[in-house]
């Protein structure tokens, strides 16, 4: 095992996966920007270096940065948690030759992952479904109309070197491609240097189910169940749960088969997640894998009793997987509820600001994943996620049932908050029943 | 008339979209900010000329700063 892990993130991550290190007995370094001087992550830590100043690319995203950190800490191993570099290869590579375990898939893996069209033909070829699409990425419209003309309209636009719904544009027809194409592009130039889009056919209403898997590197793959993450605003998770509902025995046998099929043929290592579309015929299409620990990963600790930031740390410190396929069992249900600083009434809008009180709700079954404490200062500068709540019980009413009490006893004051809006997906009736797809925040289902 | 534009949001200057003498229709980005990830505009509220704009890129600005100013 690992002397010294340093943790290249902050917010709530970071704190779970200093818990992660002092599970399996690891000193925990935490990394700081100006503006996170006195933030949780960093007296949780055993150790923290300052980066940098606020701006995350002067910290949080500068690799020589975080490097120069690992080695004035003595730490012999990086965990890069989600977002910032996580699924940065090159950062990957620059820790190995800088002598750091990287605590995720080898470069080469994030790479292929990364590159959606080189991830698409990868799939396909291990037998995992993909919607009709691009082969490859298209840098002009005239390239992308032809296969959309092929594949039919409507389409998706989607960036063909990142995901998480950045340079996502949906077309129904030629004329809305053309007026769409040149703005995804700039979107996806800007967040991710390369401006390639690929085309998609588009599915209307479809449910977003993922599965999270576990590879050692040598071709062992499991899986832990599957993940049913369809309530999402800007292409992005605001609830996940494990079980999910109301999934056809067939659909999910489907899923889990998919997604070791596709990781075992990249011979993938460490936690990854990879993403489907499930149609409402229960048809399923892979969307995309996530090479990292993903935000709702505690919903698949909660029902199968794992603690995934301890297998990263056993993997990648050399360790063959901790499970056998047999043993990882789905035991009553959980589900994560995101409580982000937006303002749900002005469209989602960011809303920055200072902590002025906070009462976090306690009880069964609750756990609370939170980056901030009372007087913490939300700033522009990173992503606004405050706190996780994931709720487990015996049943997925009983999981609701306590997530809407903690919800109720929940108190923020000074920013605006998702809380309320969350109350209100939690008391949908098609929620209640599971109904749920990926477009109901935007068609207003949710709506106080 | 002169009339001030204000953030609507905290918020960091990502770009600048306008300069002064540019003739901008109501609802056309006159700045973009940038928060918690998103670029968020912020627009003209109405027609009009830009005069000034009080912002550099990087800056941070509190929401109700003023930003720019269009005649």
């Amino acid at each position: 095992m690992f002397r010294a892990v340093l943790v290249a993130n902050r917010g709530e991550i970071a704190r779970r996966i200093i818990r992660g290190c002092h599970a399996v007995g690891v000193r925990a370094i935490a990394v700081y920007s100006e503006a996170d001087r006195d933030a949780p992550h960093v007296r949780d830590a055993d150790d923290a270096v300052a980066i940098g100043p606020a701006p995350a690319r002067d910290s949080y995203l500068s690799g020589a940065a975080i490097l120069d950190a690992a080695r004035g800490a003595g730490a012999d191993a990086i965990h890069p948690g989600y977002g910032f570099l996580s699924e940065n290869w090159q950062f990957a590579e620059a820790c190995g030759k800088a002598g750091f375990v990287f605590i995720g898939p080898p470069p080469d893996a994030i790479r292929q992952m990364g590159d959606k069209t080189e991830a698409r033909r990868a799939m396909a070829a291990a037998g995992v479904p993909v919607l009709p699409g691009s082969d490859g990425p298209s840098a002009d419209v005239a390239q992308a109309l032809g296969v959309a003309e092929r594949v039919g309209f409507p389409v998706m636009l989607k960036a063909a070197a990142g995901g998480g719904g950045i340079g996502m544009a949906r077309a129904a027809d030629p004329a809305e491609l053309e007026r769409s194409f040149a703005s995804a592009s700039r979107r996806a130039q800007s967040a991710f240097g390369v401006g390639a889009l690929y085309v998609e056919r588009y599915l209307a209403r479809p449910r977003h189910v993922e599965v999270q898997i576990f590879g050692d590197g040598r071709g062992d793959v499991v899986h832990l169940h599957e993940r049913e993450c369809s309530v999402q605003r800007r292409h992005q998770k605001l609830v996940e749960e494990s079980p999910a509902p109301n999934l056809g025995a067939g659909t999910k046998r489907g899923l889990v088969e998919a997604a070791v099929a596709g990781a075992r043929a990249i011979r993938y290592a460490n936690a990854g997640t990879i993403e489907f579309l499930v149609d409402a015929d229960g048809r399923l299409y892979f969307l995309e894998m996530n090479t990292r620990l993903q935000v709702e990963h505690p919903v698949t600790e909660e029902v199968s009793g794992v603690d995934l930031v301890a297998a990263q740390l056993r993997v990648a410190a050399g360790d063959g997987l901790p499970w056998t396929q047999d043993a990882i069992v789905q035991r009553g249900a959980a589900i994560e509820v995101r409580v982000y600083a937006e303002d749900p009434a002005r469209q989602f809008l960011p809303s920055p600001g200072t902590i002025t009180r906070l009462d976090i709700p306690g009880g069964d079954g609750l756990r609370i994943e939170s980056g901030v404490v009372a007087g913490s200062v939300v700033t522009p500068h990173y992503d606004p996620l405050l706190m996780k709540i994931i709720a487990a019980g015996p049943s997925r009413d009983a999981a609701i049932e306590r997530l809407t009490a903690a919800l109720d006893a929940l108190v923020i004051d000074g920013v605006k908050t998702t809380a309320p809006f969350l109350q209100r997906v939690l008391a949908h009736p098609d929620f209640r029943r599971g109904a749920v797809h990926t477009q109901m925040v935007e068609q207003g289902a949710f709506n106080g | 008339m002169a009339e001030e534009i204000k953030a609507h949001i905290t918020g960091v200057v990502f770009q600048i979209t306008t300069k002064p003498g540019d003739a901008v229709a109501a609802g056309d980005p006159v700045i973009v900010l940038e928060s918690m990830k998103m670029e968020i505009p912020v627009e003209a509220p109405r027609a009009g000329t830009v005069k000034e704009i009080r912002v550099a890129e990087g800056q941070t600005v509190q929401e109700g700063d003023t930003v720019a100013v269009i005649d």
